[in-house]
């Protein structure tokens, strides 16, 4: 059963009422962001392991990894609380990987085969780069290693992947209430994690601003690379051609995220959402290829312009809204 | 003018005349810089718990500060590249004297007392030709400049006294111009080292880290009880391919590099603002403000023993067997081994990069 599904405790619904009128986007947020997208992945990553259990192939298993991966894309600039007690997002998503860890360990893995490392409690064990959606990315879609059948170690691992980003997703999903009433009662005497109103507020607006930020010098940034050396094979997820999906995703849960947040105050940034993904909606570049093309680089390459634009008045407008900033210490190194 | 011979010869002649002590300024374990409420610059005087003893209005943000070991004066440094840096009476708040670079020189940010006080080492910029200096004064003379000698590198940063006469500099490796703020100039060829040095002598020992991680700029440092040194390092290329950010180096010996596991590592965002060990010597911290992450080592080995998250985390000072945290949201932390914290205090002040504990002259 998923006990995740249970209303909120009546304790978080007077904690929602209580916020100040400037910062009524928190519990907006929670509640029509935050909670129900956590249950939607954890559905999603239930249904990629009920598969896997069902018939591991590559092919039979690509639609629930996709729905998985979709419902991952929509949390994951939700970096804090569970998803960092989990080790934050690389956890389930391990990119970009510039080491080459996961193909490394994958291949390991594949080639030492010991029965113990398949089990749930061996395969917590196994390093975060085998882990995730992107070890699991290889299995299903890398012609070297996705024609494995049913029975094979294979197919063990590939089972072994969808139980634990299946086991990640409800553990969020588990643990979200409570860190909600941890937000909603910052400042409160007990509360320990965030020691004000504001502190609460600004963990939102950073996750936001640095949401946005990953899309840009992240997820754009290293397959473009430079006008003379693109990096097309640096695109997120180009071997299940989610690179264009993903961010299109990532895009869309920001924008609900800035509504919620701002109580819908931020106009200037949602329209600027609207407009960098009616942008992407009208690119054909699943992978970003064009990156390596010179005038099907200038399309993607516009999408810079607007992500820079959007956190500038992202940081303005919704922490205007909320009455914070980014942080003192974070911004101005030394 | 006194020359730096003749200033050293006169140490053993000062008079002990009886002054104004720590006590006078309530005592304070630490100094911290910080930003009011109202947007106003602050250096604070803390108890170890945490609790403020004193406060001071700075006219602009400031970035380290050195505290002199016996009177209750604080040496309050400017964000580099500042060329000017502020000695204040702490019970009073009144500015005792000025400390202006000289020409075609600016502060770094950071400065170290030697000789029980009797002298002050900055870290400074040579504009002209970007060689680092480390320059001297007398605080018993008005804190008039009475020397200067080379770092031993480009860019130093940080600077602790390790001894009466012995300084340890972090030469972060990193040029740069007044003229162009902070920006780097010379990414593809900067070379950080972390320099033992007396004023008298010069450079006396010089640790370097191997060529590929040339872009680990060495930035603070901290001392252990047995002179182990720990540095903390930023690294300048693409974060995904930042090298360890801890060292532990004893003079004499090669530095010994202590990475966390790769999520952990990840975490820190190639960045580490503070450094410090624990207070019985036992464990050393960084502070990621980036990550709003701190990362608990052994000092002993070097292994990764744990990590705490909190936003905007920064300032480190020992406290007991553990640490003391500073954050951008005013909160003040003991932390312990286990990545275990607890609320010392909160206060309407945010408070910046580094916490100066009173004893490390």
């Amino acid at each position: 059963m998923l006990r995740f599904t249970r209303p909120l405790a009546a304790g978080l619904l007077t904690a929602l009422f209580s916020f100040s009128a400037a910062q009524a986007g928190v519990g907006e947020a929670i509640e029509q962001h935050i909670l129900p997208r956590h249950t939607a992945f954890a559905k999603a990553a239930e249904a990629l392991s009920t598969q896997a259990k069902a018939d591991c192939t590559a092919t039979a298993m690509q639609p629930a990894y996709n729905a998985a991966f979709d419902g991952w894309i929509g949390v994951q600039h939700l970096a804090l609380g569970p998803l960092q007690d989990l080790g934050g997002p690389l956890a389930l998503g391990f990119w970009p990987d510039a080491k080459g860890f996961t193909p490394r360990q994958l291949t390991a893995l594949l080639k030492a085969k010991t029965p113990d490392a398949t089990t749930p409690q061996g395969f917590s064990h196994q390093s975060i780069a085998v882990q995730g959606f992107f070890a699991l990315e290889r299995m299903l879609y890398d012609d070297a290693l996705s024609s494995y059948t049913k029975g094979s170690y294979s197919c063990a691992v590939v089972q072994a992947m969808a139980r634990d980003i299946a086991q990640k997703a409800t553990t969020l999903a588990t643990n979200w209430p409570a860190h909600a009433t941890l937000l909603l009662t910052a400042g409160d005497a007990g509360n320990a994690t965030y020691l004000s109103r504001d502190e609460a507020a600004q963990a939102l607006f950073t996750a936001l601003v640095s949401g946005i930020e990953y899309n840009d010098y992240v997820r754009l940034a290293r397959p473009l690379g430079s006008f003379e050396r693109p990096r097309p094979t640096r695109a997120e997820a180009w071997r299940s051609d989610r690179t264009q999906r993903n961010l299109a995703l990532s895009l869309a849960a920001l924008d609900e995220f800035a509504v919620k947040l701002s109580d819908g105050a931020a106009t200037e940034t949602h329209k600027l959402f609207t407009d960098a993904r009616a942008w992407l909606a009208n690119l054909d570049e699943p992978r970003f290829a064009g990156v390596a093309d010179p005038v099907a680089r200038m399309g993607i390459e516009s999408l810079t312009s607007y992500l820079d634009l959007l956190k500038e008045t992202a940081a303005a407008e919704v922490g205007d809204h909320l009455g914070v900033g980014q942080g003192f210490n974070a911004l101005d190194g030394d | 003018m006194t020359t730096r011979r003749t200033f050293l010869a006169s140490l053993a002649a000062a008079a002990a005349a009886p002054r104004a002590t720590w006590a006078d300024a309530g005592a304070p374990a630490v100094l911290a810089a910080g930003r009011d409420a109202s947007g106003n610059y602050t250096l604070s005087g803390l108890s170890s718990q945490g609790a403020e003893r004193f406060r001071i209005s700075l006219p602009s943000r400031g970035h380290a500060a050195a505290a002199h070991p016996t009177r209750p004066q604080a040496v309050a440094f400017a964000r580099r590249p500042g060329r000017f840096a502020r000695v204040v009476d702490c019970p009073s708040g009144q500015i005792d004297a000025r400390l202006d670079a000289p020409e075609g020189r600016h502060f770094y940010g950071h400065g170290a007392f030697l000789h029980g006080g009797e002298m002050l080492a900055t870290s400074e910029n040579d504009i002209a030709t970007g060689a680092g200096v480390i320059g001297l004064w007398a605080p018993d003379e008005g804190y008039t400049r009475i020397g200067e000698f080379a770092s031993g590198g480009i860019g130093p940063h940080e600077i602790l006294a390790l001894a009466q006469d012995r300084l340890v500099i972090a030469n972060g490796g990193i040029r740069t111009h007044p003229d162009s703020g902070r920006e780097k100039l010379n990414l593809p060829t900067m070379r950080p080292n972390l320099s033992l040095a007396s004023p008298e002598r010069g450079v006396l020992d010089q640790a370097e880290l191997a060529p590929e991680l040339h872009l680990s700029s060495i930035r603070h440092i901290a001392l252990g009880p047995a002179g182990q040194i720990a540095l903390a390092m930023q690294w300048q290329g693409d974060v995904m391919d930042a090298g360890p950010l801890l060292g532990l180096w004893t003079p004499g010996t090669p530095p010994h590099l202590c990475e966390a596991p790769p999520l952990r590592q990840m975490a820190m965002q190639g960045y580490a603002g503070s450094v410090a060990f624990s207070g019985d010597g036992k464990a050393v911290a960084i502070s990621s403000p980036r990550g709003g992450e701190v990362q608990i080592f052994e000092a002993a080995t070097g292994s990764f023993l744990n990590h705490w998250q909190r936003p905007d985390t920064c300032g480190l000072a020992p406290l007991g067997t553990g640490f003391l945290t500073s954050d951008g949201a005013g909160g003040m932390m003991a932390l312990d081994t286990t990545g275990k914290a607890r609320l010392l205090a909160h206060h309407p002040t945010a408070w910046d990069n580094h916490i100066i504990p009173l004893n490390q002259a």
